[in-house]
């Protein structure tokens, strides 16, 4: 847990500098295109920003201590306030898409290792290399135009949930999951229909470095040693699949696992675009746009403590297969 | 079959399929095995020995292919059956062990569910018995607190204990054959007598067939009862030990027996003076080389070392469990090499011998400047290098002086660089020679010292044989005129065959040069040929130290003569069985 703290400081100092490091400038986007100077710089001294740069940064971090993020400037709210009703948007959809990546990804990979050559493995290279050279918006868009436009099997791609539905009551902010709670069965499918386009094109972008790390994973396992043992001892064909290979392979795949999660936060970006999702993606282009400092910072930090929480689990669970890891602290 | 075998494997071809084509691996071979026996197969690396193995339980990979012959175990023909039968058949009636034990064990999972999972697989036990037969099983091959090892995973355990669960594995459904890949394959010497000890009790008791698969003719003599020798993917001969050793039969064989080393051998009788890289080829050595000569210098030793001490910080206490004494602080420390002291006269080698964790590496290393000791002094050359740091003495000229030859030939060369490079780098860095034609004219001479023909030189190591590698490897040491060569175990990873080439090579360049040498083995045997002098480490301590012959022939204490009586070898006047 101490590890993070110093990431979590430098994340802080890094989107600090880099959003003021941004061309554009703040006091003048607030000030309204007929603004004169002396608005201007009316604004700028409500803003704060006539102050030099350490002296903003401390009151920056005085604040973030005391939990306050600051206000959107477009909006007018506590970033932290904009920020959470957004983010189970997103989260709903990376952890479904990487989910989906993952049920895909894994077995396919297995299937490819343990048949090389055979049609399987084409197949997991085609879907690689398609994963990796197709761009998440293009995706996004083939899908839009074939399944909504040209089928229309799919409901339009405007947001988390057809406008003539209320959404769910909030419980933990992913549509799926409250409307369950609620037991309204009606609006579950209809923000299952929503989420299936976002999230199988997010998944073909997470699936490309999932299955290939499987398969060569399992290939170095079942080419190792130890599965030869296992094999010389007359083992079960599932056992030394499964138990002796794969358990030994699903480490470096939890591990990709971390960094394709981190990707995914930044394919977000593009697919809400795309799907009209309002996530934090989506917000976080708007702020940059307007130069929205505290909104900006909020996004960043956010995303990062997002991706130390994964990291930090991913470890855990590291920690509990692998028991030599435990030595290295 | 008219007469019924064990085991019988009968004209046994098997292919690879490579991208450079097709390779032979097995021309019908032949060999058989009855009730009780122990078969050694031997040969060096290449001979074919692991593929004969591995077609018998038919975990031949996929590349590899069976063009020719049967076998047949206990009347059942094993070519061409069932995988289902086979994998029946693996690990309840045939079973093996393999070298490098760690490896070989699943390592995040607890050695006790290893055993467990055999036993299930073969219905040898139930849910409810099972732990109880790990428990026993672990007990039998003598491994101690076995129901807390139950838990341990391969990596908490030495080699020698790995290998000792990989027996318990391979024997836990009772087999009727094992057989056993190079199974003391880098271990120590006494870890290896006491486990093929081991496996001698175990196996006799069950009365179980053994194949012994093994490079080193001394074990061979020791625990089989009938050898097996291979070269090539062919059978070059098959006899009892005592005939195989007596009145060997082929070339090959008497080549073999030749080139191992044993405790009366000396250098000049591991290779004929006919054979292709020999003698011959190192008196090609012009004269010029006679310019490495030592000068004359004030200090008769060339290399004094007192008080070295190097402690190390143990990080978990509870791991390394040793006899601490004195004040309590919070860092555990181990001491790798505790207060030694000795010297070395120009010209003069000196062995380092000891098992692994005895310290020796760690005296190289110090000696190297490669770590920098806790206390103590270096006097090399007449200059107290421990006054320098580590990263300081990197940069002075004393450097140059002091070289290392590495212990696994293929490691310790950069895959990217040619031979040439590997061995023109040292001339670059640490004589600042830049131009190309000197260069090249050094490189040469240097190949043609150490036997490396000139059309190797634009080779990468994976293009270079063991002892090629091995030849690239010295004369990277001795491109900067060094006083002081060390050499960490230089030959344990080649075939006896080109270790018996290479020793003759250092001895031959010692002479020549001049060089003293500092020679790290655990094989007494090779350290003996090459060694005025040895010392004997244990446990970071100096054991036993004096004249090589004496202390081979007469050791003084426990350690050096448990460590003596250890190494097997063939004696025809003693049999074992």
């Amino acid at each position: 847990m101490l590890q993070a703290v110093p990431s979590i400081f430098g994340v802080i100092v890094i989107s600090f500098v880099l959003t003021r490091a941004l061309p554009g400038d703040p006091a003048v986007y607030f000030a309204g295109a007929m603004a004169d100077k002396e608005s201007i710089e009316q604004v700028r001294q409500a803003l704060g920003l006539d102050r030099s740069w350490v002296e903003q940064f401390f009151i920056y971090v005085g604040n973030l201590a005391q939990g306050d993020w600051g206000q959107s400037l477009k909006t007018g709210q506590p970033v932290t306030e904009e920020l959470l009703k957004r983010l189970p948007a997103s989260l709903e959809l990376t952890f479904i898409g990487l989910g989906l990546a993952v049920l895909a990804a894994v077995p396919l990979g297995i299937l490819a290792a343990t048949n090389p050559g055979s049609w399987v493995d084409h197949i997991c290279r085609l879907l690689v290399t398609a994963g990796v050279s197709l761009p998440t918006f293009f995706t996004g868009l083939f899908l839009i135009y074939i399944f909504y436009y040209l089928l229309g099997w799919s409901p339009s791609p405007l947001g988390r949930l057809n406008i003539l539905y209320l959404s769910p009551s909030h419980v933990t902010g992913f549509y799926i999951i409250d409307s369950l709670i609620a037991g309204d069965l009606e609006i579950f499918l209809g923000a299952l229909a929503q989420l299936i386009l976002p999230t199988i094109t997010l998944g073909l972008f997470a699936l490309a470095p999932i299955a290939r790390m499987t398969r060569g994973a399992m290939l170095g396992a079942l080419s190792s040693d130890y599965v030869r043992t296992a094999r010389a001892n007359g083992l079960s064909k599932s056992m030394i699949l499964l138990t002796y290979a794969f358990r030994n392979a699903s480490l470096p795949v939890l591990t990709t696992l971390g960094m394709v999660f981190s990707f995914l936060l930044g394919a977000n970006v593009l697919v809400e675009k795309v799907f009209s999702w309002p996530g934090i993606g989506s917000f976080a282009i708007e702020a940059l746009i307007a130069s929205d400092y505290a909104a900006v910072q909020g996004f960043v930090l956010s995303m990062a403590l997002l991706f130390i929480t994964v990291n930090l689990t991913i470890d855990v669970i590291l920690a509990i297969t692998d028991p030599r890891v435990g030595l290295e602290e | 079959m008219k007469h019924e075998h064990f085991l019988d494997v009968n004209e046994l071809s098997v292919e690879f399929q490579t991208r450079n084509g097709i390779v032979k691996a097995l021309e019908k071979v032949s060999i058989h095995v009855d009730k009780g026996e122990v078969l050694g197969i031997v040969g060096e690396s290449g001979s074919g020995k692991s593929v004969t193995a591995y077609t018998i339980i038919g975990l031949l990979d996929r590349a590899g292919l069976v063009t020719n012959g049967k076998t047949a175990f206990d009347g059942m023909l094993l070519s061409g059956a069932k995988e289902a039968l086979l994998s029946d058949l693996r690990g309840r009636e045939i079973s093996m062990i393999f070298q490098n034990p760690r490896a070989a064990l699943n390592p995040i999972r607890s050695v006790g569910k290893q055993i467990e999972d055999v036993l299930l697989r073969h219905v040898q036990a139930s849910r409810y018995n099972v732990r109880k037969k790990a428990i026993d099983m672990l007990d039998q091959v003598k491994i101690v607190d076995s129901k807390r090892r139950y838990w341990s995973y391969p990596f908490e355990l030495s080699g020698g204990m790995c290998q000792r669960v990989m027996i318990a594995i391979a024997l836990a459904c009772n087999p009727r054959l094992l057989i056993a890949d190079e199974p003391t394959t880098g271990l120590d010497v006494t870890t290896q007598k006491a486990t093929m000890d081991l496996i001698q009790e175990l196996t006799r008791n069950r009365n179980m067939s053994v194949i012994l698969i093994t490079h080193d003719l001394g074990m061979a003599s020791a625990y089989c009862d009938r050898l097996v020798v291979m070269q090539k993917g062919k059978i070059v001969e098959s006899a009892p030990v005592v005939k195989i050793f007596s009145e060997p039969q082929h070339s090959y064989t008497k080549k073999l027996i030749a080139a191992s080393p044993g405790p009366k051998s000396q250098l000049a009788d591991l290779i004929d003076t006919t054979d292709e890289m020999s003698e011959a080829d190192i008196e090609q050595l012009d004269k010029p080389m006679q310019q490495f000569s030592q000068k004359k210098s004030a200090t008769p030793n060339i290399l004094e070392v007192s008080n070295l001490v190097k402690e190390f910080t143990v990080r978990d206490s509870s791991r390394f469990r040793l006899p601490w004494s004195g004040k309590i602080s919070s860092h555990q420390t181990f001491r790798a090499v505790d207060d030694i002291s000795f010297s070395l006269k120009r010209g003069e080698s000196l062995g380092l011998v000891g098992e692994s964790g005895c310290g020796k590496s760690t005296t190289s290393s110090i000696l190297t400047r490669l770590l920098d000791p806790t206390s103590g002094d270096v006097i090399f050359d007449g200059e107290n290098i421990t006054s320098y740091s580590s990263v300081q003495f990197a940069q002075i000229p004393q450097r140059a002086k002091i070289q290392m030859v590495f212990q696994d030939p293929t490691d310790s060369l950069n895959p990217r660089y040619t031979a040439k490079d590997t061995i023109s780098e040292p001339l670059k860095q640490l004589l600042f020679i830049k131009k190309r034609e000197a260069l090249n004219e050094r490189v040469i001479k240097l190949a043609k010292m150490v036997g490396l023909p000139e059309n190797l030189l634009t080779r990468f190591p994976h293009q270079l044989s063991g002892g090629q590698k091995a030849r690239v490897g010295i004369a990277r040491a001795i491109a900067v005129e060094p006083l002081l060569l060390i050499l960490d175990e230089p030959t344990s990873a080649l075939d006896v065959s080109v270790q018996a080439v290479v020793l003759q090579l250092l001895n031959k360049l010692k002479r020549d040069l001049g060089m003293s040498y500092i020679f790290v083995s655990h094989d007494l045997n090779v350290v003996r040929l090459l060694c005025e002098r040895v010392m004997v480490m244990n446990r970071g301590k100096i054991v036993e130290t004096g004249m090589a012959d004496d202390v081979l022939r007469n050791p003084q204490k426990d350690y050096t003569r448990n460590l003596v009586s250890s190494i097997p070898h063939f004696e025809p006047g003693k049999k074992v069985a």
